[in-house]
């Protein structure tokens, strides 16, 4: 059945009710029922939970053959544990038949790959996937297709049941002996935690790993210690130099720079540019330097940000020590001046995923945005985006809260360079839609501007401002005049992804790529 | 191949961005940044056992890649090295919009390169006068000649100074105040004003420095140049802002020149525009100004 972006999804994934992509907002008013865990009763007053293993947290926990079990992604490629807890998961006890069900995954878990193709993972529901998983996921090697889902989307599946986790393993830089958990005050810290907050309040059992065990209560909690199982406690839960960089760097390349400016250009022109307007950027060269631009005009108009959310680094964190934005709301920090920051800097706080971007929930800070500023992979003439899948069709990317931030903010602007390399970036059809193009507003690109056609009134704001736009179509063509038209990937039927829209509909499909051979 | 369009002699040119005619990655796109002109240089950036590479990539460039609105300018070696005449070949070849004379020190120098890129045109039946010329002086001499340099051809649409030749050769460095050049600039200015050819500053290079860099395109403003000459994309906005006339300025200028039409197609000489006398000699002024206006995107009028 075809969805509302024109993708192809197949009858025997619409069992049991699912339904296609149906466009924006299409499950505003439902109900949902929400699940509930089961979850254990610690009466008797406990001196500590610490345990002296994963696998003895494990059994303790009851784990078995067809678990599902859940990682948050806040070490990002520093994350020693996922692949901690699988090799004792399946090495030590003999588990098989997993799922793990991680907020994201990237090249650090490059081990999971082999598990894969054993046969004892045959389940994973994330956001990103990169490196060999993605590659062996890509081949077929999965038993069942994975699930992507954004940020918002994740909390969404699993408050609606969709997604049940038996046990939920929170990665903390610290936690005292009973499970309160804190990203920072440690030796690996990462900051917010936020992408654990509704893993645990929703997960059957919960363990917490650290390697800095805290004095009780580690306080303030971002898991807290009434929804832990069993501490662990090990040596390293990950590689500090990976888990946040020392300092985001404002890039110095004039192309980012120029589309950065652009990027302030097209904001400060819209009626949105006001006092108190709140905003999100990403970290990629172009996002994080709008930043710089942004300032100049809101310094030249003397307005103030209200707020910012988003995954924090350095810059924003120097916008509110300065005074030039009233809060800022982290779900994950990028850098150290995040890391260090958070819980710190008065106006620093910490939220959760679910607050950050589910779309099923009734105040998500998404929905509350004007602005946000997001990278692309891909974009095409529908203006669809993909963050997801290379140019040769294999998963190595991730949605993240793009889809979220795109459908809740006044303003979506997609800032990417027209071509990468032999690649067109704007292009006829991405191959893989991770974010519809009814939610993304403006492209700039180092080519040119142009607005959706969806959004007369801000093609009416440009005109007024004297910036110069044109059709997505023209920048396509220029892209391919540049490059090339690339032939169209070669795939088989079985389908190795689904791709979730946040509101749980099926925006996309990933099939098993088709290997090249060379014609005689 | 792509078909550049006549060079203008006197167009908008208020930034000339300085890039490696070597590097393909700068050279490919520049003209999404939005300077006016492009300074593909075969001189100083390029390595002495690289000159036939560069001329190779140029060559490229020139034939294949739409510059569209953007002047494509091309900065040769000097008269006193084997490279010059090779590299107004490939100029013509590739029909660029004009050379930059390296060191140029007499109206000899220009007369020379004149002679060559004549024959250059012949032998690649290109229109004889299409490629127009400009000055660099980087040397008190070239200062001194200023206006025979200007006044040597009617290719010549501009003369600029070079500011790192020409402050060693005065044993001077760079003075914040501009001192170091005050007379030089000035010499070069009234040069050009006298020949009627468009006058360019130097390069400003410390990227760093945004005071001292605003400070000396404001200066060059107020002492008459045209533009100025760059080395890094992001130096192009401010010189844009810096050289954009004022609501004011447009208002008044887009009065004059319709007053001014209106009048003379009456038989009035002059007449005067908000209580001030106005007669021809106000209209190139007031001209120029609408197609600065029209450039910075802040004039959209019928004029």
């Amino acid at each position: 059945m075809k969805n509302a972006v024109g993708r192809e999804i197949p009858d025997s994934l619409l069992a049991g009710g699912k339904e296609v992509y149906q466009g924006k907002n299409y499950m505003d008013g439902k109900y949902i029922q929400k699940a509930s865990p089961r979850t254990r009763r610690y009466e008797k007053p406990q001196e500590s939970k610490i345990v002296e293993t994963l696998a003895d947290a494990l059994r303790q926990c009851g784990a078995r053959d067809g678990m599902t079990f859940s990682f948050h992604h806040h070490l990002r490629d520093g994350d020693y544990v996922v692949n901690m807890v699988m090799k004792a998961a399946i090495e030590e006890l003999g588990l098989k038949d997993l799922t793990i069900a991680a907020t994201s995954l990237g090249s650090a878990h490059d081990p999971i790959a082999d598990y894969i193709e054993e046969g004892k993972v045959t389940g994973i529901q994330t956001s990103g996937i990169r490196g060999r998983m993605g590659e062996v996921v890509s081949a077929g090697k999965l038993k069942t297709p994975a699930i992507i889902r954004s940020h918002g989307g994740r909390p969404r599946a699993i408050e609606a049941g969709e997604v049940h986790i038996d046990i939920a393993f929170v990665a903390a830089p610290t936690s005292d002996c009973v499970g309160n958990c804190r990203g920072i005050g440690g030796k690996s810290n990462c900051g917010s935690l936020g992408y654990a907050m509704t893993d645990a309040k929703y997960a059957d059992h919960v363990v917490v790993v650290t390697d800095c065990l805290v004095d009780f209560p580690n306080m303030p909690t971002s898991v807290e210690a009434i929804d832990v199982d069993a501490v662990v406690v090990v040596d390293s839960i990950g590689d500090p130099k990976k888990i946040a960089s020392a300092a985001a760097r404002i890039s110095q390349n004039p192309r980012d720079l120029m589309m950065a400016e652009n990027v302030a250009k097209v904001i400060a022109s819209t009626p949105y540019f006001k006092d108190g307007f709140s905003f999100q950027t990403g970290v990629g060269g172009p996002s994080l330097a709008a930043n710089l631009f942004l300032e100049q005009y809101m310094d030249e108009r003397n307005i103030k940000m209200g707020w910012a959310i988003g995954g924090i680094c350095g810059p924003m964190v120097e916008l509110l020590k300065k005074g030039k934005v009233g809060k800022v709301i982290d779900v994950q920090d990028f850098d150290l001046d995040g890391v260090n920051s958070i819980n710190q800097t008065p106006g620093h706080f910490e939220m959760s995923a679910s607050q950050y971007a589910n779309p099923a929930n009734k105040g998500a800070f998404v929905n509350k945005l004007d602005f946000v500023v997001l990278a692309a992979l891909e974009i095409d003439t529908g203006f669809n985006v993909n963050v997801l899948t290379g140019s040769d069709g294999v998963l190595r990317g991730a949605p993240g809260g793009h889809p979220d931030t795109a459908a809740g903010s006044k303003c979506c602007i997609i800032v990417t360079p027209l071509v990468r390399g032999r690649m067109a970036t704007v292009c006829e059809h991405v191959v893989t839609v991770t974010t519809p193009g009814d939610c993304v507003d403006v492209l700039v690109t180092d080519y040119g501007i142009a607005v959706n056609p969806l959004r007369p009134d801000l093609v009416e704001c440009l005109d007024k401002a004297g910036i110069p736009h044109v059709t997505i179509e023209s920048l396509k063509e220029k892209a391919y005049s540049l490059v090339g038209r690339p032939d169209d990937l070669e795939w088989e039927d079985k389908v190795v992804a689904v791709l979730e829209a946040r509101d749980g509909t099926i925006l996309d499909v990933v099939r098993k790529i088709k290997p090249y051979t060379l014609e005689d | 191949m792509i078909h550049r369009p006549k060079p203008e002699r006197f167009r908008l040119r208020r930034t000339m961005m300085f890039m490696n005619a070597q590097k393909p990655g700068l050279i490919k796109d520049a003209y999404i940044y939005g300077c006016d002109s492009i300074m593909l240089d075969l001189e100083d950036a390029v390595a002495e056992n690289q000159k036939d590479a560069a001329r190779f990539s140029l060559y490229h460039a020139l034939t294949t890649i739409d510059y569209g609105d953007t002047e494509v300018i091309v900065r040769i070696n000097g008269l006193d090295t084997p490279h010059w005449q090779e590299d107004i070949r490939v100029c013509v070849a590739g029909r660029a919009d004009g050379i930059r004379i390296a060191k140029c020190e007499s109206a000899r120098d220009v007369k020379t390169v004149e002679a060559a890129v004549e024959a250059a045109e012949r032998e690649f039946g290109v229109e004889v006068g299409r490629t127009l010329l400009m000055a660099a002086l980087e040397s008190p001499k070239g200062i001194l000649n200023a206006y025979e340099i200007c006044s040597a051809s009617d290719r010549m649409f501009g003369v600029a100074i070079s500011g790192g030749d020409f402050r060693k050769c005065m044993q001077t460095t760079f003075q914040p105040d501009g001192v170091d050049m005050l007379a030089a600039r000035g010499q070069m200015l009234l040069a050009a004003r006298a020949a009627g050819i468009q006058c360019f500053d130097t390069v400003f290079t410390d990227l760093d420095d945004s005071e001292g860099f605003e400070a000396e395109v404001r200066q060059n403003k107020a002492m008459g140049f045209d533009g100025k000459s760059l080395i890094n994309p992001k130096q192009i906005r401010l010189v844009h802002q810096v050289f954009a006339p004022t609501e004011k300025e447009v208002r008044q200028a887009e009065k004059i020149v319709r007053a001014f039409r209106e009048q003379s197609a009456a038989g009035v000489g002059v007449f005067t525009v908000d209580g001030k006398m106005i007669d021809v000699a106000f209209v190139p002024g007031a001209e120029r100004t609408i197609k600065l206006a029209k450039a910075c995107g802040m004039y959209k009028g019928d004029l």
